[in-house]
């Protein structure tokens, strides 16, 4: 069989099993994932770079069926029709004739596979570009070859190969084979289309290629992985980061119905890694048996050294070190004598508790071993992450650890940690390499989840006599994400202090940023937009609070600290990070900050008369190397209680693949801002989470959620760097929205959620 | 041995009667379109029918739901007014994940079912036992209101 042809690789043979690698031909192709230069950015940086070889992506079956490759996982943001979508229309594919099937865990075939932070499309739009162009160069080559005339006398249209001069013509399917064996051409003799000849690239008319199974139940997802003879776990862990279990006693566990075995799962650290906490596992014929058998288990726990973390005393010590010096990150001018000299001076506290992904799928995978050899399915942000520490877990080579990815319902982050498919592959271990899968109940998943970090935000202003600042104080302390992988980590890493503290580009002469020591007691872990979502919430509410002290316009006050249009270093700024880019390519550009505050000002009517108890709050934020504004209009009745009539949102991301995908990461990033804003909480006692369920842990529900959501995309240009678009939608909304209930009320909400800080 | 009707199928299940229908459905019948989200009927991703009404299936024990008819998002488009969901969802691009749409779709077909045009409050009432974490709420909204208009419903 040639490489370029295969036939019906469905997702459903996939998932059981069926390997890609007898399909595909990727030996001998130059690797080119690593540039030359000392400092690589970007995709170049990422672990196993990326890849652009039309031989792992692309196949084209005899009947002319393309088949895509999508290596990237799919939890909602369209990436399984968009990474298809490039390649198709580099390829000159029709549409309708374009499959996706899903890469296995294997980045040295495919590149960088850890979906997370906004990166999918900004990193792989010019390699999966290059894989289309190439495919269709070597389907052109085949007709020429085939007719024997030179090959600029064809081209590749619309899924057929044309002649020119005589207007024959060939379907894909008809020359898949001889193109198969055509070389892939060299990376530089590429011909990339115009941007002006895309057929469906930035045109927004692409709808999801999963959307009809994921309405009819036939979307399949980690949890929905059914093997012959699988028995079904959930596991006890323990309730208090670091604890382990001091006795057992599983008599009662097996004597539920249905429930077949009780196997202990050994604890690795902390420091967590991506290693599971462990516990004890029951195992029976359904996942309801083995949650009853769970209930019988008789487990007391030594809780260690976490058992006392208590959520609201840790807050307050919190709240200590942000009023006390610390250490210096970023020291611009001369903070403390230009406070000395300021008319004014203001400062505020805010504050951000620990929030749960709460992914509509919890965490689930399912893992068997058979003749050394083990598989894994699951819904996994990053397959190879999951592939190694299964392999080092059960002592294998990666080699033999395959990772098959399923659709993600929900991803948000917390599936980027793998902790869930080692328990599997450790159960599956213990009865002997039968298939066992894994499913994280609701309590599991948000007593032992990776917890966005919590943080107190002090920030202090000298501002002159028109209210102007001079000096900027802000003191970020927060756990750090690092602490998860090393005990010794108490400071915000670059890549924290790079999201909205150090790296905010404001026209202040005189700013100091300082971070205090934080000791972690639970796992802190990405959620999506990350640190963001604090720094935003404290430095666009701060802004808005020196606007108010100021007596002047919030937007317009905005636009004059962000000062004039200017492409600022983000080293200059301190920002060693810049969300891993060049600085050269990806500078902090305050003209397209400026442009997306103008924007989002004039589309929702800033500045209109409203009816009463209504307001509207701006803000803005630089994240993922994009730039999003949004306008939140809140309407507050004389119970306290808030709706939100509507929000408009402007990003500006750079040029954009399937714009309607875009949208809808904005509208589902607004939402989810205004859960973090009004609702969210993780609390602990006695190192103890203590929401349960979504009856504590609250999210939006339709009835909460903003009545309309209006995106403006501002036009971006394809020859310019792209912006991520997951995540950078998220972090204004909370300011945004606080700044409304300001507007609305003249009550100031400084520490989140909201919940009833307004009930009158 | 319990006696289901799901989807028009007979369906004989050997499990204690107090076994909640959802994992019924997912681990013994292998209906794995119905989904697990909270276990405690607060997140509606787990909505089936039965005998035409919306329930939880998370909470319903298979005791409650035997000799009546079980409809799972299997065979929701057999039914015009969910077959009318179905295609408002794809063309109005619903879904992010979507795996919340499966119990979103079986909570807009009852509602539209009892209430063909449905207005914003109905909706919201209908619709608030459900929860999408990807925050796809104004296109559910504005896609019960075209199933609704295809259907006849408009306002």
């Amino acid at each position: 069989m040639s490489p370029l042809i295969v036939s019906n690789v469905s997702r459903r043979r996939f998932l059981h099993g069926l390997s890609l690698s007898g399909l595909v031909l990727a030996v001998g192709y130059p690797s080119v994932a690593r540039g030359q230069q000392a400092k690589k950015y970007g995709a170049d940086d990422m672990p196993n770079g990326w890849v652009d070889n039309p031989l792992a992506f692309v196949s084209i079956a005899d009947d002319g069926t393309v088949t895509v490759v999508c290596h990237r996982s799919e939890m909602g943001q369209g990436v399984r029709t968009s990474m298809p979508l490039i390649v198709a229309d580099e390829l000159e594919a029709d549409w309708k004739r374009v499959r996706v099937t899903q890469a296995p865990g294997d980045e040295q075939r495919f590149g960088n596979q850890d979906t997370d932070g906004s990166r999918s499309t900004r990193h792989f739009f010019e390699p999966m570009r290059r894989c289309g162009a190439a495919a269709r160069t070597m389907l052109e080559s085949a007709a020429a070859e085939r007719w024997k005339v030179p090959v600029s006398e064809v081209e590749a249209r619309n899924h057929q190969v044309v002649h020119r001069p005589t207007g024959r013509r060939l379907g894909y399917g008809a020359l898949a084979r001889v193109a198969a064996g055509q070389p892939v051409p060299a990376r530089e003799t590429l011909r990339l289309k115009d941007p002006k000849q895309f057929r469906y690239i930035g045109k927004g008319q692409t709808k999801l290629l999963d959307g009809r199974d994921i309405v009819t139940g036939k979307a399949q997802y980690g949890i929905d992985t059914r093997l012959a003879g699988m028995l079904y776990a959930v596991v006890a862990r323990p309730p208090v980061y670091g604890g382990k279990v001091a006795s057992l006693d599983s008599a009662e566990a097996l004597k539920v119905p249905g429930v077949e075995r009780v196997v202990p799962i050994e604890p690795t650290g902390p420091p967590a890694q991506f290693n599971p906490v462990g516990g004890v596992a029951v195992l029976g014929r359904n996942t309801w048996a083995a949650i009853e058998g769970r209930r019988a288990l008789k487990i007391t726990w030594d809780d260690g050294p976490n058992g006392g973390y208590d959520s609201g005393a840790f807050k307050s010590s919190l709240e200590e070190s942000a009023r006390k010096p610390a250490k210096v990150v970023r020291d611009d001018g001369d903070f403390t004598a230009a406070a000395a000299g300021a008319a004014r001076r203001v400062e505020a506290e805010y504050y951000v508790p620990h929030l749960a992904h709460a992914t509509m799928e919890p965490p689930a995978a399912t893992a068997r071993i058979v003749n050394g050899k083990c598989e894994v399915w699951g819904c996994f942000q990053s397959p190879q992450a999951a592939r190694d520490l299964v392999a080092k877990r059960l002592g294998m080579s990666p080699d033999d650890v395959t990772v098959h990815v399923t659709l993600l319902g929900g991803g948000f982050g917390r599936k980027s940690k793998p902790d869930y498919a080692i328990e599997a592959a450790a159960l599956s271990k213990a009865v002997d390499g039968k298939p066992v899968k894994v499913t994280w109940t609701r309590d599991d998943d948000l007593h032992n989840s990776y917890y966005h970090t919590v943080s107190v935000e002090h920030l202090e202003a000298g501002v002159d006599g028109q209210g102007k600042p001079v000096a900027w104080l802000h003191r970020t302390v927060a756990p750090t994400i690092f602490s998860t992988f090393d005990p010794a980590a108490k400071h915000e890493a670059a890549l924290e202090l790079g999201m909205g503290v150090i790296n905010v580009p404001f026209a202040i002469p005189n700013v100091r940023i300082e971070n205090p020591e934080a000791v972690a007691h639970t796992r802190i872990g990405w959620f999506r937009s990350v640190s963001n979502i604090p720094h935003a919430f404290a430095v666009q509410s701060f802004v808005a609070e020196l606007a108010a002290a100021a007596g002047r316009d919030p937007k317009d006050y905005l636009l004059e600290v962000i000062g004039p249009a200017r492409r600022v270093s983000p080293e200059t700024l301190g920002d060693t990070w810049n969300h891993g880019e060049s600085p050269e390519r990806y500078p902090v550009d305050t003209g397209r900050l400026r442009r997306v505050v103008e924007t989002v000002a004039r589309e929702s009517g800033w500045g209109k008369t409203l009816p009463k108890g209504h307001g509207l709050g701006i803000a803005a934020h630089y994240s993922f190397v994009s730039y999003v504004a949004a306008v939140v209009e809140v309407a507050v009745d004389d119970k306290g209680v808030v709706t939100i009539p509507r929000v408009d949102m402007a990003v500006d991301c750079g040029a954009t693949v399937n714009p309607d995908r875009v949208r809808a990461q904005m509208e589902g990033a607004c939402v989810m801002g205004v859960g973090i804003a009004t609702l969210g909480e993780i609390s602990f006692k006695a190192g103890r989470v203590e929401q349960d369920n979504f009856n504590a842990y609250e999210v939006t529900r339709m009835a909460q959620a903003p009545r309309v959501i209006r995106v403006h995309i501002i036009p971006g240009d394809y020859g310019q760097p792209m912006g991520g678009v997951g995540e950078p939608g998220v972090p204004p909304i909370p300011p945004a929205l606080c700044n409304a209930i300001f507007a609305a009320t003249g009550k100031r909400i400084r520490h989140l959620p909201i919940r009833d800080q307004l009930k009158v | 041995m319990i006696r289901l009707e799901v989807n028009g199928k007979r369906q004989n299940v050997d499990l204690p009667p107090e076994t909640p229908l959802l994992w019924t459905l997912r681990d013994e019948i292998g209906l794995t379109g119905t989904k697990f989200g909270c276990g405690m009927a607060l997140c509606g991703a787990c909505t089936v029918h039965v005998d035409g009404q919306a329930v939880r299936s998370c909470v319903t024990p298979i005791s409650a739901a035997a000799n009546k008819k079980v409809v799972t998002i299997e065979a929701l488009g057999a039914d015009p007014v969910g077959a009318a969901l179905q295609t408002a969802w794809v063309d109005m691009g619903v879904p992010q994940c979507g795996y919340c749409q499966v119990g979103q779709l079986m909570s807009a077909a009852a509602l539209l079912r009892r209430t063909p045009k449905p207005t914003d409050a109905q909706i919201d009432d209908a619709m608030s036992g459900n929860i999408c974490r990807c925050g796809t709420y104004t296109r559910i909204r504005a896609a019960i209101k075209q199933a609704a208009a295809k259907q006849g419903g408009a306002r």
